[in-house]
């Protein structure tokens, strides 16, 4: 079982924690909602559950619940620029479709 | 695929609910986008890397106005139809501009409202019609870089706006078909940046010294409402000055006089404003001079000298600062903080002289140019809905009284000054002969007690009085004031029930077939919006075939092409790239198309040829298997 952030994303995320100023780390996760099933959590960490999974990619704390875990084992988060527009993609071994943009997703 | 941005914790939205809003600080001299990406508030850079767009239109017959660097680039050489400093002439009337000076290079043309028109090669532009076109760049910058539509935006004005320049703001932000989730006041953006509306209450000095103007405000702060308690400031000081008297010193010292070549004069203010940018950090700068006969003259400047220059003028900021100190009943002491904004503050004599003032260090650490864009993205994040825990939205006050003219041309305020907003409050009024039907109302602006010194916003009459002896009737005027701070007014007599209401339309007003005329031809920029957006994507296209084509052909033409192939591919590809900086969608489409047919064998063999590659030394098993 493992969660991996590649580099750029890795970098860009303690970039916002450093100018956040606190922050345990970055929790994913996911919850249902959206056009098409489930839909990704991507926010700062400021508290862990005793539940929760660690896991550290490029020296960023992940936090990930247990349930949220079985829906994104294998993901990795990447940092993408898209001409002006850029912020985080996940990649999702376990997506079998998405609605157009990519908010949601179904297992 | 959307890309995502990192929330608050427990503040994830749903899937396509995240709205997104905008902050713009809609500057004389420059302006600015900013927005809340990933929990922090930034300005939002264009393509280039550059976040400020100067305020500057150009305008040249039907092809789209150009805006920003391109513009000013223009104005030498085209002044009449590039228009800058637009912000001083909204909401003003004709009889306004022409008091502002006679020296503003464009032609006015006179219409059917008092609005003021500029002629340009693309028809008569109201002050309006041109902030409409900064507005929709930065609105278009905006949505190309968060990926979506803007549900709104937060627009800032300065404090001492009055109706009709907000309302025209409103207008311009209408006609560049962006929702204003609310106007907000430039110094109380500024205090928000720093998050000084976290704290209980306060009172604090929002010092901005920009390129060419000065001003200083006062808020004080109670139960999380900004209250502006004095405002004052100096049009005619600026960055720009500073710049000025360097340029007069190099000149003294180096024999130059003021008629000399236009060119050197320009070159001269521009090396000056380096110099002043290089003693922020350094303790001496080089200036040289070439002169008309080519000899040369330089010298250094220390940063006694820089100073012992320009004292002068950082102290005058000073009056204005000690004037609004005074207006507000205040001492120096008194201020709990100070706010830098605008790009001259970054010099540190100008911290060094604001913290002598006020006794203490000033607050500087956001960027001074953007940190308007900065607290009004802040408060449109919020007004948008993207902080579901946020209760405490900042309430604004409104900047001038309002009230109606009664017997004597005398104003009766109804609603005060830096009462917060929304805002509903009643009075009521009686008529003054015996037998009067009917009743005039003059909704007027104004600190002062005469109609004649306050602005006048509208009028209108309340017919319908039942004939009654003076006194007896019972006529109620309700002000109304919205979130925006724009006004109706409403008259009701108490025993009939004959009402007669207003949406004030400030006395500048468009007409509704002005703003008819406006939307529609916001509309009929749009298809030529679209058909450019169509030849830049067609364009990228070509870019992209024409590198996959000319890399293939690099890589295997000398093994899989005959030299007639080879030509015949050349010749497509040279064809393509000449038309690809055509403006013309269908010729590029044209080449576009004979490239691919001219390649389509060649394609062919590539691909069975790396078929072969891949298959050579593997046995069928391990395939089938």
């Amino acid at each position: 079982m493992a969660i991996t952030l590649t580099e750029t994303a890795a970098d860009r995320v303690r970039q916002s924690l450093a100018s956040r100023g606190k922050g345990a780390g970055l929790r994913l996760g996911v919850r249902t909602s959206g056009c098409s099933g489930m839909a990704y959590v991507l926010e700062f960490a400021d508290d862990v559950g005793s539940d929760d999974q660690i896991f550290e990619s490029h020296g960023v704390k992940v936090i990930v619940d247990p349930k949220s875990l079985t829906y994104l084992d294998g993901t990795e988060l990447d940092y993408k620029k898209e001409g002006l527009n850029e912020g985080f993609e996940f990649n999702n071994p376990n997506v079998k479709d998405s609605c157009g943009c990519g908010e949601s997703f179904n297992v | 695929m959307a890309l995502l941005q990192i929330s608050e914790p427990g503040q994830s939205t749903a899937p396509h609910e995240h709205r997104l809003a905008v902050g713009i600080d809609l500057g004389t001299t420059n302006s600015l986008v900013a927005a809340v990406r990933s929990g922090v508030a930034v300005a939002l850079p264009d393509a280039r890397g550059e976040v400020i767009l100067p305020s500057v239109v150009r305008y040249a017959g039907n092809a789209q106005p150009v805006v920003g660097q391109a513009a000013v680039a223009a104005a030498h050489e085209d002044p009449l139809n590039t228009v800058a400093s637009v912000k001083r002439l909204m909401g003003r009337g004709v009889a306004d501009v022409k008091r502002l000076g006679a020296n503003l290079p464009y032609e006015f043309t006179a219409t059917e409202s008092q609005m003021p028109r500029i002629r340009t090669a693309a028809g008569d532009q109201s002050p309006v019609d041109v902030s409409a076109q900064i507005l929709r760049v930065l609105a278009q910058r905006a949505e190309q870089t968060l990926g979506g539509e803007l549900a709104g935006a937060v627009i800032t004005v300065p404090a001492y706006f009055d109706d009709a320049q907000r309302q025209a703001t409103k207008d311009a932000a209408r006609v560049a078909g962006l929702k204003v989730l609310r106007l907000l006041n430039e110094p109380t953006a500024a205090a928000i940046a720093y998050g000084l509306d976290k704290q209980p209450e306060g009172v604090f000095a929002i010092y901005d010294l920009g390129g060419g103007t000065f001003d200083i405000s006062i808020l004080r702060l109670h139960r999380g409402v900004f209250e502006v308690m004095a405002t004052a400031g100096d049009s005619a000081l600026g960055g720009d000055d500073i710049d000025h008297v360097i340029a007069e010193w190099a000149m003294q010292a180096a024999g130059v006089t003021d008629d000399a070549d236009h060119r050197l004069l320009r070159r001269l203010l521009r090396d000056a404003r380096a110099v002043k940018e290089t003693l922020t950090q350094a303790d001496r700068a080089e200036l040289c001079i070439e002169r008309d006969d080519g000899s040369r003259w330089c010298d250094e400047l220390t940063r006694e000298d820089f100073h012992a220059l320009t004292d002068p003028l950082i102290d005058k900021t000073l009056l204005p600062c000690r004037r609004a100190l005074k207006d507000a009943g205040i001492r120096a002491d008194d201020v709990q903080g100070v706010v830098l904004v605008g790009g001259s503050t970054r010099a540190p004599r100008v911290r060094e002289k604001v913290a002598a003032f006020f006794g203490r260090e000033p607050l500087g650490d956001i960027d001074p140019d953007q940190v308007v864009a900065i607290g009004a993205a802040l408060q449109a994040d919020i007004l948008a809905g993207n902080k579901p825990d946020q209760e405490l939205l900042l309430l604004d006050v409104i900047p001038l009284s309002l009230g109606i003219e009664v017997m004597g041309g005398l104003v009766e305020k109804i609603v005060e000054r830096n009462a917060t907003i929304p805002i509903a409050k009643a009075q009521e009024f009686t008529t003054f002969k015996d037998g009067q039907t009917a009743i005039s109302i003059h909704v007027l602006q104004g600190e002062r007690d005469l109609v004649t010194d306050c602005r006048s916003l509208a009028r209108f009459e309340l017919r319908g009085i039942p004939p009654m002896v003076a006194g007896a009737a019972r006529i109620r005027v309700t002000f109304q004031v919205d979130a925006d701070g724009l006004l109706s007014v409403s008259a009701r007599e108490q025993s009939t029930g004959v009402e007669s209401t207003i949406d004030v339309k400030p006395s500048y007003g468009l007409t509704d077939a002005e703003i008819e005329r406006m939307l529609r031809d916001s509309m009929a920029s749009a298809e030529d919006d679209m058909k450019s957006r169509a030849l830049r994507e067609l364009q990228v296209d070509a870019d992209r075939s024409l590198e996959a084509v000319r890399a293939a052909v690099a890589a295997d033409g000398e093994s899989l092409l005959s030299n007639e192939e080879r030509a015949r591919i050349e010749h497509c590809l040279n064809e393509l790239a000449a038309a690809r900086d055509a403006i013309d969608t269908d010729t590029i489409k044209r080449a576009m198309a004979a490239l691919e047919k001219a390649t389509e064998t060649f394609a062919t063999r590539r691909m069975d040829a790396s078929i072969r590659d891949a298959l050579r030394g593997h046995r069928l098993e391990e395939f089938s298997e």
